[in-house]
């Protein structure tokens, strides 16, 4: 073999006997220039588009780029603000104009907390990091399930920090759900399940209706507990855009899935019921509500009650986004195989059981993308309150102009707004694109 | 032998009503009814209490006084002598021609950048990209302030186009005057109108309405005509698709046929009507002739679109990627080009995915047009909802009133879509 080899060898002298070493292929087809190529210059169209996308950002960018990064951030007036411009020789005949940042600056409280009193900022700041900690558990579930405790508590906890007041009042009321869960969970096994379930529900309802007050009344007067209280008006910029969107948030998720349940459900009444209230909501718009909150609400109360615009809000906000939600969830539940639900029912369960075990969490997985853009929509839409005479941060933009200080400055306050909720709405959009990922269990 | 007993008869026990499937559904549904009818009944109860207290009746009268009022866009006649109904139909009017126009250019963009992000151009792409993020993570009422403030303080003021060297010029071969007072382009006139008198200036100095009673005619009669065309172009084009399945031949010219039924006869009746173009002119201190586009309807208009757009980028873009890859390759194995690929192949698959939730964008769009009141628009919301019911005290039938037609304009489109949706999805057996 080796001898017919050489023999070969030595009469074609030409053939190479070893390897030759990689060679880097061309550059026009690998690296940036193949990128480039394909990517930018691929066709002669696709060379026109490329130019005038790059000559459209690169125009955008030099009317924007020095007038933002040039922007002075230590003025007390926009008049000393132009006067620093003008210092600084920036603004000739053709000159170029810059930020005035230091609005921001001099109105930071304002935009943040509006009117709340300065000497008690750490409440909001206290408030809105235990509202953090609180979701986190509910976010990423690889930590630990105690933390959930926090979580129920959280709601109770933050009211109490933001109106201040009694301690006794968040208490109480919190005492109530506990009252629920330890019917449900001690008079359960003993009295049967369906009516435990009833006096579940039954019990903590009389509980706040009727022993709430007095009980009150008796804390109120034998401890004395409380902090500063701060009234709902004095609540405004993002403080209040972020309580509005966080307690419709906390509040439209069950209600919706409730609405979802009864329209999908069997039951004539409640299916009707559920249909014309999802439809009725979602056919008037948000601001129409509003102002029914704000004008009519008074009507359909009993005569001489009254209470708070921000609660009132709250309220609409709230049953505004849950209709949406339902129509989200009701969409996760019509996609789920019927198999799903003939299993669940040939397995035994009740329906409560079956939807908690079976098809809720499928159906929630399927309708997460719309829930979260339900709630961005809802917490975009916390801006409106300005229209019903609440100041949220659109509308400090306008009270800040307003004031002759400020008159006439637009673009640095639009443009701090903007990007505020753009941070905390592409932050959720992205959110939730990870957990779809995470819980996705279809194989491909 | 198993013999199948009965049951044991039993009697009813009043237990059964919560222990029994048979019977609790109903026991449920009874008390649900009886709490949700409790909670109405005190509700109105309340209401009517009230009212009485405040002296008030439930009464719609008030729509038959005088307003008393200037509406600055109307579309009909009106002036302050008008009732309150009729200021109410002035809103609606304008609710309608913004949810309009805003639905159509919304739908070009969002077409438009939908198509574009998922070029193959990375530049291009990339830039759809920021678009869509940026309008759908910020609330559209910034927007719609923003370009106001951009119309109101970054555009020329009318007097910058006078004198030899003006400082601004009119764009469009000096037909349309962008102004910080909003942009004129030129109207419409039939100087053969049908109505009679052509030119329609209110005799008290008023401007007239955009479109003058004088020439509804005109304008009824031009539709008309254009519909009628658009209806034979495609009879031509279903006689064409017959012919063409018959004999395996497509008759030539079938598109410029179509073209010619529509724009023919509608050309003819306008040369009949003497159309000309009325031009924006600047007299005094101001523009004058030629329509008026405010500033609240330009941002209204703009921001809607623009905010829209970008949910219906997104839609598009699902919609194009739902289409199996498999399906482009068959076409193109069967020898198909790429624009049959496109219509004959993807498109009619796309739309189906895309309709039903461009519906919902149509309506989000329609109700998000009552943010005009952040400018100042006076839609049917800020007339009727609002002047009117300041003046007259009367808020419960007022917001019953533009609930109800919010309501029923939503019920109306996704009815009306939902027919359109019927007609074009996948027909299954």
């Amino acid at each position: 073999m080796s001898e017919i080899h050489s023999e070969t060898a030595l009469q074609t002298a030409y053939v190479r006997t070893e390897m030759l070493a990689e060679q880097a292929p061309p550059v026009t087809v690998s690296g940036p220039i193949k990128w480039v190529r394909e990517n930018l210059f691929s066709s002669i169209p696709n060379a026109v588009m490329t130019i005038v996308s790059v000559y459209f950002i690169y125009v955008v960018l030099a009317a924007i780029l020095p007038w933002m990064l040039n922007g002075i951030w230590d003025a007390g007036s926009l008049a000393e603000c132009r006067e620093i411009r003008d210092a600084r020789g920036g603004s000739g005949e053709h000159g170029h104009d810059v930020a005035c940042w230091a609005v921001l600056v001099d109105r930071w409280d304002q935009l943040m907390f509006g009117f709340y009193p300065s000497e008690l900022y750490w409440r909001p700041i206290l408030a809105f990091t235990l509202f953090l900690a609180a979701i986190l558990p509910v976010l990423y579930d690889n930590l630990p399930r105690k933390l959930l405790i926090l979580t129920a508590a959280m709601p109770f906890i933050c009211f109490w920090l933001l109106w201040g007041g009694s301690i006794w009042a968040p208490t109480l009321v919190a005492l109530g759900f506990v009252l629920g869960w330890a019917v449900m969970k001690f008079a359960g096994p003993t009295v049967g399940a369906m009516t435990g379930t009833i006096l579940a529900i039954v019990l903590p309802i009389f509980y706040w209706l009727f022993a709430l007050g007095p009980l009150l009344d008796v804390f109120n007067s034998v401890a004395p507990i409380g902090i500063q209280a701060v009234a709902s008006r004095e609540f405004g910029g993002f403080l209040l855009a972020f309580v509005i969107g966080a307690s419709g948030i906390i509040l439209s998720m069950p209600l919706g899935v409730i609405l979802a349940l009864g329209r999908q459900s069997d039951l004539f009444i409640i299916n009707k019921f559920s249909v014309i209230f999802i439809e009725v909501i979602r056919g008037v718009p948000l601001i129409v509500w509003l102002f029914t909150a704000q004008l009519l609400l008074g009507y359909f109360l009993p005569p001489g009650s009254n209470f708070d615009l921000m609660v009132r809000v709250i309220i609409m906000v709230t049953l505004f986004s849950a209709a949406y939600i339902a129509e989200v969830i009701r969409g996760g539940l019509a996609a789920l195989p019927r198999g799903q639900y003939e299993g669940a029912d040939s397995l035994g369960l009740n329906y409560w059981q079956s939807m908690q075990l079976i098809i809720l969490p499928q159906a929630l997985k399927i309708s997460i993308p719309g829930i979260v853009s339900s709630f961005i929509g809802l917490f975009k839409d916390t801006v409106l309150v300005v229209f019903i005479g609440l100041f949220d941060p659109i509308g400090f933009s306008n009270a800040i102009r307003a004031d002759t200080d400020w008159n006439g400055i637009y673009w640095e306050l639009f443009i701090f707004i903007g990007l505020c909720f753009f941070i905390c709405c592409f932050g959720m959009s992205r959110y939730s694109q990870w957990l779809e990922r995470k819980l996705a269990t279809d194989h491909r | 032998m198993a013999t199948i007993t009965d049951p044991p008869a039993e009697g009813f026990r009043l237990s059964q009503l919560i222990y029994d499937t048979r019977y609790r559904s109903m026991t449920i549904q009874v008390v649900a009814f009886i709490l949700i009818m409790a909670g109405l009944i005190w509700l109105v109860n309340n209401a009517v209490q009230n009212l009485a207290a405040l002296g008030k009746d439930f009464d719609f009268g008030f729509l038959g006084n005088r307003a008393g009022y200037d509406i600055n866009q109307r579309l009909i006649e009106y002036t302050n002598n008008s009732t309150h109904g009729r200021a109410a139909i002035v809103g609606i009017l304008n609710t309608l021609l913004v949810a309009v126009l805003g639905c159509i250019t919304a739908t070009i963009l969002g077409v438009i950048a939908g198509v574009l992000r998922l070029s193959k151009n990375w530049i291009v792409g990339r830039l759809m990209t920021v678009y869509v993020e940026g309008f759908r993570n910020v609330p559209l009422l910034l927007w719609i302030i923003v370009i106001f403030a951009v119309m109101t303080e970054g555009m020329p003021q009318p007097r910058d186009f006078r004198g030899d060297e003006p400082e601004a010029t009119m764009s469009v071969f000096g037909s349309v005057a962008v102004t910080n007072r909003g942009i004129y382009i030129p109207n419409v006139l039939f100087t053969r109108s049908l109505g009679g008198n052509e030119m329609s200036e209110a005799a008290d100095g008023v401007p007239a309405a955009v479109i003058p009673a004088a020439s509804f005619g005109d304008w009824a009669l031009f539709l008309a005509v254009l519909i009628a065309g658009v209806l034979g172009s495609g009879a031509i084009g279903r006689w064409a698709k017959a012919k063409q399945e018959a004999t395996g031949v497509r008759p030539p010219g079938v598109f410029w046929m179509r073209a010619a039924s529509i724009l023919v006869p509608a050309i003819i009746v306008l040369i009949a009507l003497g159309a000309t173009l009325d031009y924006p002119e600047l007299t005094g201190f101001n523009f004058s002739g030629g329509i008026h586009l405010r500033n609240a309807l330009i941002a209204l208009w703009f921001a809607l679109s623009l905010y829209t757009g970008a949910f219906i980028a997104e839609i598009v873009r699902a919609g194009i990627m739902s289409v199996s890859k498999g399906q482009t390759e068959a076409s193109s194995a069967l020898g198909m080009r790429a624009s049959w690929t496109m219509n004959l192949v993807i498109l009619p698959q796309a739309l189906r995915v895309i309709i039903p939730p461009l519906i919902s964008q149509f309506l989000n769009l329609t109700k998000n047009s009552s943010l005009a009141l952040a400018v100042g628009y006076m839609d049917v919301r800020s007339t009727l909802g609002g002047i009117t019911i300041n003046q007259t005290g009367r808020e419960l039938e007022g917001m019953l009133l533009l609930g109800v037609f919010y309501l029923a304009t939503s019920l109306i489109i996704s009815a009306v879509m939902n027919v359109y949706n019927n007609s074009v999805k996948l027909k299954e057996r």
